[in-house]
């Protein structure tokens, strides 16, 4: 094992790996912005380095000056945490180019996963099924018409091959299709230089549900269950728990089944995630892989009392998964909510200074900020996730209505109100829900 | 007459340019704010003028973007 490990992030991801980094005897190393020379994980860390000014592609993007902090400090390894350099192929090259350790996947790993279009293909080779679509794009109305047709509507119009939820429309019928393309095309070119579109099968009344993979050099694939994430705004997940409330436990196998025969397929190693839609009769689709830690992997940790930032580091440092499959057995429920420092009604992000915050008793809490943070336009809106675990779904959800009561930041606007609509819904109480969940909420005649 | 940045940000892309006219509602400027990309809208049809803050620019919240000459 490693003894110094830097960490390439910010917030409350970076303190979450010092914690475990620090208990498992390492010296931690932090880095930050300008931004953030006031952060909790800049003090909290052994060490830290600034690393620039405030936009993140002049600080937590500059692979130069984070791999010279590393160089100053003696660190032999880097943890890239989420979002910014964690899924950047040229990161974990240049990592191991400088003799250091990436605490993640094979370069060529990273690669393979983050061309979605490629990912999608992978899997299709290797048996996981994947949503019907048009992985090469359509260049005219004509080769539309002709792909939607041979797919089925409705259909999704994606501006982007996997890009995020910029221009991406449903369409119901060849009319509509014809009627949107030249729009959608145009707006495809202005965004990517690019007016290539991609159709791909909606789904309707769909569920987000992923699969917690990890895997070490010696071949040894597990899976640590799935977590549902279909409570979802913008495209961006908001609500997460595990297991998947009322999923058909057939479905449940065969998910588990194809995230480890995929995950084998590509040689992937360390911690991952595949992620999946499930519509209503069970029918699973492969959507992409997260080849790093997770956002939300602290659901998976509270029902399996698997350390997962620790897997991580054991697995970079070589030693074999420390659990067979059949030792990982999960124990009731857990549900996390993400505090975002946005607009509850139009989700508009809200920086400013966080005045005064007060946190819930008895929960599993990962802050990044604390009163006197100031929330800059920067860094994406995410101030904290509360965690809560039960012996059944009910006992955890009745605990974290009550932490939600108890929880309030001051100074910003955040999704707090939201967040208690989404756990009063007679849909999330009964664990019936889909991706449409926060969008039926805003309609007044179905609210609750 | 001016377009006005809703938040604090960095403008992503200005999507109009000098002396070309605008409708009430269109897009003139995609700001990047919390990794989330913000379309602003004229509020009125016109002519623009000048780009206040060009690509890249930081800005905050209640600053001139972009200056429209009203519509006759």
């Amino acid at each position: 094992m490693f003894r110094t490990l830097l960490i390439a992030n910010r917030g409350e991801i970076a303190r979450r790996i010092i914690r475990t980094a620090r208990s498992m005897g390492l010296r931690t190393v932090a880095v930050y912005s300008d931004a953030d020379r006031e952060a909790p994980h800049v003090r909290e860390a052994d060490e830290a380095v600034r690393i620039g000014p405030p936009p993140a592609r002049e600080s937590y993007l500059n692979v130069p000056a984070i791999l010279e902090a590393a160089q100053k400090t003696g660190a032999e390894a880097i943890h890239p945490g989420y979002g910014f350099l964690s899924e950047k192929a040229e990161f974990a090259s240049a990592v191991e180019a400088a003799g250091l350790v990436f605490v993640g996947p094979p370069p060529a790993v990273i690669r393979a996963m983050g061309d979605k279009v490629e990912a999608r293909k992978r899997m299709a080779a290797s048996g996981v099924p994947v949503v019907p679509g048009t992985p090469d794009g359509v260049r005219s109305v004509e080769e539309a018409l002709a792909a939607a047709e041979a797919i089925g509507y409705p259909v999704l119009i994606k501006a982007g091959a996997g890009g995020g939820g910029i221009g991406m429309e449903r369409v119901d019928d060849p009319a509509a299709l014809r009627e949107r393309f030249e729009a959608a095309s145009a707006r495809a070119e202005r965004f990517f230089g690019d007016g290539t579109l991609f159709l791909e099968k909606w789904v309707g009344g769909a569920r987000h549900v992923e699969v917690q993979l990890a895997a070490d050099r010696f071949g040894n694939v597990v899976h640590l269950f799935e977590r549902d994430c279909s409570v979802q705004r913008r495209h961006q997940k908001v609500v997460e728990e595990a297991p998947a409330p009322n999923l058909d436990p057939s479905v449940r196998a065969a998910l588990l089944r194809a995230a480890v025969l995929g995950a084998r397929a590509i040689g992937y190693r360390n911690v991952g995630t595949m992620e999946f839609i499930v519509d209503p009769a069970g029918r699973f689709y492969f959507i992409e892989m997260n080849t790093r830690l997770q956002v939300e992997h602290p659901v998976t940790e509270m029902i399996t009392g698997v350390d997962l930032v620790e897997w991580q580091l054991r697995i970079a440092a070589g030693e074999p998964l420390p659990r067979a499959q059949e030792a990982i057995v999960p124990h009731g429920a857990a549900i996390e909510v993400r505090l975002y420092a946005e607009d509850p009604v139009t989700f508009l992000p809200s920086p400013g200074a966080v005045t005064s915050v007060r946190w819930p008793e008895g929960v599993r809490l990962e802050a990044g900020i604390e009163a006197g943070t100031k929330v800059t336009p920067f860094y994406d809106p995410l101030l904290a996730k509360i965690v809560v675990h039960g012996a059944t779904r009910s006992e955890a959800l009745g605990r974290l209505a009550a932490a939600l009561t108890e929880t309030s930041v001051e100074g910003v606007k955040t999704n707090l109100p939201l967040l208690r609509a989404i756990v009063a819904a007679r849909a999330f109480v009964e664990g019936r829900y889909d991706t449409g969940l926060i969008e039926a909420l805003k309609r007044p005649a179905s609210s609750e | 007459m001016d377009v006005r940045a809703p938040m604090s940000g960095t403008v992503w892309k200005v999507l109009v340019r000098p002396g070309e006219r605008v409708e009430t509602g269109q897009e003139v400027v995609i700001l990047e704010s919390m990794k989330m990309e913000i379309p602003v809208a004229a509020e009125f049809a016109g002519t623009v003028e000048a780009i206040v803050k060009g690509e890249g620019e930081y800005v905050d919240e209640g600053e001139v973007l972009v200056r429209l000459a009203p519509a006759p």
